[in-house]
């Protein structure tokens, strides 16, 4: 007859002790710059930075209409979905099969961990190299091909290079939770649905598939999100949010308008709005979690 | 060594959940209490409030004529058998059972020798160096068991020790719990929710229910004058036999309104239950009038021969009984037996549930 | 198995050995021009097979005193980022960790308060507030400092997050145990919790490792000297010339040795940090 709640050291003062390194690193670097990017999005500098105004909601209205706003959430919304799918599908592939295999099962999992290592902008990179028009050699194979490749002056091959080195770099995070997600079915409700007949494409469709869905659904979010935050590194260093602004996503858009443009009042309000975004994701994510963690 | 007194100690969670309402015990130097209910009565919370794990919202308790209610629990010096154990996972049996006596700052030396006497009196010394999930759960329980008694505390407490061991291990530990309780004189308190093992382990056995005391008492007084239906019912296994009747000038009424002679029982006019213990009932050969005993018709429902004895199943006046007869029976479901049971082993109880004594 | 087909498993290893070409081509390409004269790398086709100026190039970036980023060598890259990946890994386990101790196994009044504001931090990326950031690490004087690259990233919603969820599997008998073994609050963290979390540690210490190696935005803010940059900054300082100047092969050299380190530790945890991915983010 275990009491229910929780068992306690009975100390007072302790817990704030202990919980102020992590208290005083949120509220210096998180809450405050968080609350100072809010406060700036509702006001306006001059070109000098000598006075500010409250323009109220101003700055977001202008944001959401500047067709370069626009443009850079069609980029963000196009690179996120091609690279969740992309980086999802084969690493969807690659656990099925190696759900497959008997013997090397062990080595192919610690060959396709690899990228999850790499940074980022490294992945963008080694993808650069490749396709880099003056020295890539797939760019020279693609180029001898009679093909007209150069994503330094093309915007949809410079996206294509992008999600490619984005996907890339994400297939192995996504292939050791499908591998987990495979291993979690029951074997026997696999063999109810042999002996019931299905074949083994059917199986995978009308079993296996359905049952990953948590999985899948996780990984759907966690994939969107590493699109639209953690791929910084990938713009930055390979395209610069070019040609044109071809791969300029949100974030990168954010960064360039406040850090290189210095436009303070806007930058602040697409931060605002990427706010609001995050706060999206992360409360679909907790709403599928929210079964395995309890708060308490 | 030590007694232990309880003074109407209370426990009130938050929102006035009283768990524990005013209970008073007081435990001998060297005897083993045994604290018995269904789950939720409030015994492992007392067992709690004595350890210090568990703040007293009022009451006192005293270990050895001191007042304990503001010591934690290091400070109390007692040792306690957890349910699960409560191993340190991470630790050696030698470590686990050290673990109090190093917090204490004892002389190595003096450790060494404390474990491997405990660990030989238990049986233990092979199994010094193994961690808690290398042992079997009889392994695991004689370290908790060891812990508790390397430390030489002035009480031990046990939380439902045996719990978590299949039935034979089960029996086997309780000897030796009783035995070493023994031969250690340490005062004791055991929880539990196994009426076998509080009969057999407990010098003073109290019946909670419902965050109170029903009854305390040694185990065979409790057996032979439950306090209450509550008592009658919890203590015996398969439970005392209990038909509520009413009494008018002829006799007594069962519950279906069967009539019954009163063979003498003063049944007050508020209704009353009758108690009778499965193994008190006579099987009546013919239909001849016993004296000095009731007289019941039983419908037997099922036979459930068990070896050197059998289980009646049956009803008597709408009401479920249940006979323990040695050997066979050769009753058959549908029969209709009569039942007798002898005046001096009948109980009864008024219509609150409290024993009425025989006049 | 249901079905052991033998055609079906072969099928099965030539995806998986494309698969594997895939993720790893990117490298080794990258490996083999590390090993070849510029001359070499700026003639596409590459040959597929290493050149023979690896010690060549690998020592000309190391020690040569070519192969340098703005006056800095790529040991001084190598070795802040070293100190950002270890720190950052360090610094957050052990933050974290005593926030969840003083979470479940305390009570306190505002602790779900504490929690929430730790939990809401999830939701403020650096992304999100780069300007004020950069202005508050500016007013602390943290530019260019060893404590603006890490100190910053230490809180950790995430991590604290896990290790909450662990305590609460800890049984309260043990707790009990401990405190009748007259440990107090010091002593069990010493000596239960911590030897318990071990492998929880591990797990987390691997993935806040590659976290802490491959920050890109956070360097790229927190420093304006070369000397006080990652190597991943590095490289795209290195890159961003006219590719007429890029001394590509230092380059490749410089991207394998940025690559190699996290790269080691992911390998050789492997078992560790298998574990703590699943778990950290389930």
């Amino acid at each position: 007859m275990a009491s229910s709640t929780r068992v306690t050291f009975p100390n007072k003062l302790l817990p704030y002790l202990l919980l102020a390194p992590q208290l005083a690193i949120t509220a210096i670097f998180f809450y405050w710059p968080a609350s100072q990017a809010i406060y700036q999005s509702v006001l306006r500098e001059d070109p000098f930075g000598l006075s500010t105004q409250f323009v109220g909601l101003d700055n977001f209205r202008r944001v959401i209409s500047d067709p370069n706003y626009v443009n850079s959430l069609q980029v963000t919304v196009i690179f996120s979905v091609a690279t969740a799918l992309i980086a999802m599908a084969l690493a969807l592939l690659l656990a099925v099969m190696a759900d497959k295999v008997i013997r090397g099962k062990g080595i192919y999992r610690t060959l396709l961990i690899w990228p999850y290592a790499v940074a980022p902008a490294i992945a963008g990179m080694l993808w650069l190299f490749l396709f880099n028009p003056s020295m890539g050699t797939l760019a020279y194979l693609v180029r001898s091909a009679g093909y007209n490749w150069d994503p330094l002056l093309n915007g949809d091959q410079a996206m294509v290079l992008v999600v490619s080195a984005a996907a890339w770099k994400q297939i192995s995070y996504n292939f050791l939770f499908f591998v987990a997600g495979l291993q979690s079915i029951p074997k026997s409700l696999i063999e109810a649905a042999a002996i019931d007949g299905a074949g083994e494409t059917k199986r995978f469709w009308t079993i296996i598939f359905p049952l990953l869905a948590p999985t899948t659904f996780f990984l759907l979010v966690v994939n969107t999100v590493y699109a639209f935050f953690d791929t910084f590194g990938i713009i930055h260093a390979v395209t610069g949010g070019g040609p044109g602004k071809a791969t300029e996503t949100l974030v990168y858009k954010v960064y360039n308008d406040g850090f290189v443009n210095l436009i303070l009042g806007d930058s602040a309000a697409q931060s605002v709005i990427l706010m609001i975004i995050v706060i999206g994701l992360t409360a679909i994510q907790f709403r599928y979690v929210e079964r395995k963690v309890h708060y308490g | 060594m030590a007694n232990v007194e309880l003074t109407n100690v209370r426990k009130v969670y938050g929102n006035s959940v009283e768990a524990v309402k005013g209970v008073n015990i007081a435990i001998e130097d060297g005897a083993l209490c045994v604290l018995v209910g269904p789950s939720g009565c409030g015994k492992s919370t007392l067992l709690r409030m004595i350890a210090g794990l568990e703040s007293i919202t009022d009451g006192t308790v005293k270990i050895e004529n001191a007042v304990v209610n503001n010591l934690g629990p290091a400070e109390r010096d007692i040792a306690m058998v957890f349910q699960n154990y409560a191993l340190y996972p991470h630790m050696k049996v030698y470590d686990n059972m050290a673990y109090g006596l190093r917090n204490r700052g004892m002389p190595k030396d003096q450790i060494d020798k404390r474990v491997r006497e405990a660990a030989q009196t238990l049986e233990l010394t092979h199994l010094l160096e193994r961690r808690p999930k290398e042992l079997s759960g009889g392994q695991r329980q004689r370290v908790a068991m060891g812990r508790a008694i390397v430390r030489n505390p002035k009480v031990f407490l046990f939380d439902e020790p045996l719990s978590n061991l299949d039935a034979k291990l089960r029996g086997q530990m309780r000897v030796e719990i009783k035995n070493l309780q023994r031969q250690l004189g340490v005062t004791s308190v055991y929880v539990t929710h196994d009426q076998l093992e509080a009969m057999t382990l407990a010098d003073t056995l109290v019946v909670m229910n419902s965050g109170s005391v029903e009854q305390i008492g040694a185990p065979l007084d409790i057996y032979e004058k439950p306090a209450s239906t509550f008592v009658a019912s919890f203590i015996g296994a398969p439970p005392m036999n209990l038909v509520h009747v009413t009494a008018d000038n002829t006799g007594l009424i069962l519950k279906d309104g069967t009539h019954i002679g009163a063979e003498g029982l003063t049944v007050p006019t508020t209704g009353a239950v009758i108690g009778f213990r499965p193994e008190d009932l006579e099987v009546a050969a013919g239909h001849e009038k016993h004296i000095g005993g009731l007289q019941l018709d039983l419908k037997v429902l099922g036979v459930e021969p068990v070896g050197a004895e059998s289980y009646v199943y049956g009803v008597v006046g709408g009401e479920r009984v249940v006979v323990r007869v040695a050997g066979r029976s050769p009753s058959q479901t549908g029969d209709h037996l009569r039942v007798i049971i002898p005046k001096e082993k009948l109980h009864l109880f008024g219509a609150d549930g409290k024993r009425i004594p025989p006049a | 198995m249901i079905q052991n087909n033998p055609i079906g498993r072969f099928i099965a290893h030539i995806i998986l050995i494309i698969g594997i070409m895939i993720v790893a081509f990117p490298i080794y390409y990258t490996f083999v021009a590390s090993t070849q004269s510029l001359q070499e790398i700026m003639r596409p086709p590459l040959s597929l097979l290493p050149g023979n100026h690896f010690w060549e190039n690998y020592s000309a970036a190391l020690f040569g005193g070519v192969g340098r980023i703005g006056g800095v060598g790529v040991d001084r890259l190598l070795f802040n980022t070293i100190v950002m990946a270890l720190a950052i890994a360090v610094g957050k386990i052990a933050i974290s960790i005593l926030s969840a101790y003083a979470i479940v196994f305390f009570r306190f009044p505002g602790r779900m308060i504490f929690f929430w504001l730790i939990f809401i931090t999830l939701m403020l990326p650096v992304e999100v507030r780069i300007l004020p950031t950069y202005k508050v690490m500016v007013d602390l004087g943290l530019i260019d400092t060893y404590t603006g690259l890490t100190l910053p990233l230490m809180a950790s919603a995430t991590a604290t997050l896990l290790f909450r969820q662990f305590f609460m599997t800890i049984p309260g008998e043990l707790v009990e145990a401990a405190r009748v073994d007259g440990a107090g609050p010091w002593r069990f963290f010493k000596d239960i919790l911590l030897p318990l979390s071990k492998t929880n540690i591990a797990a987390l210490f691997v993935i806040l490792f590659i976290y802490g190696w491959t920050q890109y935005l956070w360097p790229l803010l927190m420093t304006n000297r070369n000397d006080m940059t990652t190597i991943v900054i590095g490289l795209r300082k290195m890159i961003s010339f006219a590719d007429a100047d890029t001394e590509w092969h230092l380059v490749m050299v410089t991207c394998i040795l940025a690559i190699v380190p996290p790269i080691l530790v992911v390998m050789l945890m492997q078992r560790w940090f298998v574990r703590g991915l699943v778990e950290t983010e389930k």
